[in-house]
């Protein structure tokens, strides 16, 4: 074992932590811990555009972007948090610009911008042009960019370096971060970093479900880590959908193509968001187009000899438009489905693709341990964490924009508290947690597989909770977790070795999903309302009497062992915004 | 020319999304472990698949059903993190990005890591030297001079003259292709090229000199043979061999 010692130490290298780490690296002493090359970061799989009211093609203003953003939470998010996001987006694009990130440029030079899902001129008016983008490929920019100026600034990694445990110490009754557990994928070894400041940017936890626009290895690790040890999770219930995933599959295809003037048709060829959403139409939020994908489905407008999706159409756009706008996402059509899109529709289905829940944190990135209490030395940012900027629903470009914004707040706190602060002394045997995990599950006999397990997760969470959900559903889905959470203690696996151990660490993610999945199950089955990405068929309606507040489920530990999940509930923080009836 | 790649399979991929029966196929895969033996051996699985999904497919069930000890890197699964660049029939591909059908699984499919990096286990190899390589060509806008308080403003057609190789994911697929860098592991290679390239024709970047400096090493552009084995392994379909000859001009002509 080793031990390490770092002022900072970033857990993850998307777009949040390599932000996080640009400004991290400047102001201390900072080490990454990545579980994959910075570069495969899922950020780069992002899309359409981020964010900011530059208002460089038609006029657009910070305050319309706050709005639109709160709408389209479904007035679940935080008001002072959602200023600050449409704030300070403009400045975020302007650094990725110095930085070298090659937008699309109008025909002045500026920055080109686009429609979007959700983003209006004055307050829901029409569509207004607010994505920045870089042709169907900004995630990828984004994230290249950020690791090049990680390069530039001498950032220092350690990839392939799985984060296991999150070691927190009580210190004169407050609770602190002492650092973290890693687990070194190429030997096998386990690294003790202890640091002053701790900065979760590890990512969502889309794997539970089975058709998700997430890479394999989007399983929860962050969230997790600080729920075992006590750190609460804030809104787990609402997850997004996205209308336009490949059917089957889940590829994402960008909310982009339809604010390039993309069109959803059902079975008979009729654009039926003309019916759910009269001014928005196809760039409905996306919590309203999925739905409206799912009802047309279900009434039997299906399309395909199981009536199970929709299309995506995008033949009536000039090839020129495709080849300069989506280049990505046409070639995606051709690659898995063997379909022409300048030609043929292409076929769609919602997918799995965006926690807006996580680990609470106040504007500055500081992790809560309830409701108020901050964690000194314990920070997340980007889609591990819950500020909460989306709410009940995200709006689509605000996530890249989430990550640079917040990313860089909690880089800077991160490293200014480290400054001023000492080392927390770490407990002894912290290491203990991990070792025991690692060790049990190398010398398990055990009969059930991962691969089973995981597959019946992801069947049970996309069969009962996904775009629509009821009270039955969710309980068949909390009894099938808990079964499987049972089962999980019989796992084995058949690699014993330590070098390179994916078959390991494919066990331990299966163990972090089932976790959050629980704690999913359980918050969705609490809230007997509908808001946003939480849609319940026997709740239909948003009820702001009782439920105009974010879920905090806290797991607790009996005197014999057992796990519960204890639910609590945090005040939304509204500025100037009063809740009305979602429109599109 | 010698050409370490299968000639390009011309196989049209089907239209439509109609359901297909399952196949058999042998998957064939260069396995290494030394933590159980110094020497690698060919390992054949024999699966059950659809012909539509992916190669990374066909690994996952090996892996997932039948030998969990298979060890190979993926993330995103649809080309676009850059983790899974492999050897799949004698040529660099990604495996997420590789469909069954389009590689004829009438005979074994054979998949091996790429060349020219060391191999840890399977079909996982060192990375480090590869992004050594990328980190030694300055990959990074270089500026002098105030920063204007908005963006740095670019025509569209300057924005577009570097469009193709800003799209690189980092697969090494190009690098592990080339001849050269199989016999000298010094030299930059392609993706480094690429990337250099990226910001040498960057209108808003001055630091192109610098850059160019780089590549006149004696393991810099000047190694390229131009093979093209790059251009065809680039599951981005960047074409790399243009990027290299576009990098050795400008260094002759120093205009840029």
């Amino acid at each position: 074992m080793k031990i390490h010692k770092y002022d900072t130490v970033i857990v993850g290298a998307g777009g949040a932590g390599m932000r996080a780490a640009i400004e991290a690296t400047k102001r201390s002493r900072t080490a990454v811990l990545t579980k994959l090359y910075p570069t495969r970061s899922h950020t780069g799989a992002a899309q359409g555009g981020m964010a900011a009211a530059l208002a460089n093609v038609e006029e657009d203003n910070w305050e319309w972007h706050t709005f639109d953003t709160i709408k389209g939470g479904d007035y679940l998010v935080d008001q002072d948090a959602a200023e600050i996001l449409a704030k300070e987006a403009i400045d975020a694009v302007l650094d990725l610009e110095k930085m070298g990130l090659p937008f699309n440029r109008t025909p002045d030079g500026t920055i080109d911008q686009r429609r979007f899902g959700g983003h209006t001129r004055n307050h829901g008016e029409a569509a207004v042009r607010r994505s920045c983008y870089a042709a169907d490929r900004t995630g990828h920019m984004i994230l290249q960019t950020l690791y090049q100026n990680c390069v530039k600034e001498g950032v220092e990694f350690f990839n392939e370096f799985y984060v296991l445990d999150q070691i927190i110490v009580e210190v004169d009754g407050v609770k602190k971060s002492a650092g973290v557990v890693a687990y070194e994928l190429a030997t096998g070894e386990i690294h003790i970093f202890q640091a002053k400041s701790v900065i979760y940017a590890s990512g969502g936890t889309g794997k539970f479900f089975k058709v998700t626009s997430n890479a394999h290895t989007l399983t929860g690790d962050g969230q997790a880590a600080c729920y075992r040890r006590g750190i609460p999770l804030e809104d787990m219930e609402f997850f997004q959908f996205h209308p336009t995933g490949i059917w089957r599959m889940g590829i994402l295809l960008t909310e982009g193509a339809r604010g390039e003037g993309g069109i959803l048709r059902n079975k008979d060829g009729e654009r039926f968001m003309e019916k759910y959403a009269p001014v928005m139409k196809d760039l409905a939020s996306r919590d309203v187009v999925s739905r409206s994908i799912y009802t047309e489905i279900r009434e039997g407008r299906g399309c395909g000899p199981e009536g199970d999706h929709v299309y995506l159409d995008l033949t009536h756009l000039p090839p020129e438009q495709l080849d300069a706008k989506l280049p990505d996402i046409t070639e995606f059509a051709r690659t898995y489905l063997g379909i022409e899109p300048y030609t043929d529709p292409i076929p769609i289905q919602p997918t799995a693709h965006y926690a807006m829940g996580g680990i609470p944190t106040n504007v500055e990135g500081e992790v809560l341990a309830d409701n108020t209490t901050v964690v000194p030395g314990l920070y997340a940012a980007g889609e591990v964490a819950c500020v909460s900027v989306h709410g009940a629903n995200r709006l689509g470009t605000n996530s890249l924009l989430d990550i640079n914004v917040f990313g860089k707040r909690a880089g800077i706190a991160a490293a200014e508290y480290a400054a001023k602060s000492d080392f927390v002394e770490l407990p002894e045997n912290a290491q203990e947690l991990v070792v025991s995990q690692v060790e049990r599950l190398r010398d398990a006999t055990g009969t059930e597989r991962v691969a089973e397990l995981r597959k019946e997760l992801q069947e049970t969470m996309d069969a009962n909770v996904m775009v629509f959900r009821t009270e039955q559903t969710i309980k068949t889905a909390v009894e099938k977790i808990a079964e499987l959470r049972e089962r999980y203690l019989n796992v084995s696996i058949q690699d014993k070795g330590k070098r390179f151990n994916t078959d390991l660490l494919e066990a331990i993610e299966l163990g972090n999903l089932l976790d959050l999945a629980e704690v999913m199950a359980q918050s969705a089955l609490a809230r007997k309302e509908s808001r946003g990405g939480h849609y319940r068929e026997d709740f239909p309606n948003r009820d702001d009497v009782n439920f105009m507040r974010h879920t905090m489920a806290y797991r607790e530990v009996g005197d014999d062992g057992t796990e519960t999940i204890r639910l609590d509930y945090k005040p939304v923080v509204q500025t100037r915004y009063q809740p009305m009836e979602r429109k599109y | 020319m010698a050409t370490p790649t299968l000639d390009k399979e011309d196989v049209k991929p089907e239209a439509g999304f109609a359901d297909s029966p399952y196949i058999t196929i042998t998957l064939r895969v260069r396995r290494f472990n030394p933590e159980v033996s110094a020497d690698a051996t060919w390992e054949d699985f024999q699966l059950e698949i659809d012909p539509k999904e992916r190669v990374l497919d066909a690994l996952h069930k090996v892996k997932w059903d039948m030998d969990g000890t298979l060890t190979f890197r993926r993330s995103c699964a649809h080309g676009i993190c850059g983790s899974d660049a492999m050897r799949i029939n004698g040529k660099n591909r990604l495996a997420c990005k590789t469909l069954i059908k389009d590689i004829n699984p009438g005979k074994p499919i054979t998949v091996e890591p790429i060349k020219g990096l060391t191999v840890l286990k399977d079909l996982v190899v060192d990375m480090d030297p590869f992004f050594q390589a990328y980190r030694d060509v300055m990959p990074f806008l270089v500026t002098k001079g105030n920063e204007p308080t908005r963006e740095r403003l670019q025509s569209a057609e300057d924005r577009e003259r570097f469009d193709d190789t800003t799209k690189c994911i980092l697969c090494a697929a190009c690098t592990s292709s080339c001849p050269v860098f199989w016999n000298d592991g010094q030299y930059f290679g392609p993706a480094a090229i690429v990337n250099a390239h990226r910001f040498i024709f960057d209108s808003r970047d001055e630091a192109g000199e610098q850059r160019l400096e780089i590549l006149n090493d004696k393991d810099g552009v000047w190694r390229c043979r131009t093979t093209f084995n790059c251009t065809d392994a680039c599951p981005r379909g960047i074409e790399v061999t243009k990027a290299i000859q576009e990098v050795k001009r400008a260094l002759i002509t120093r205009r840029f």
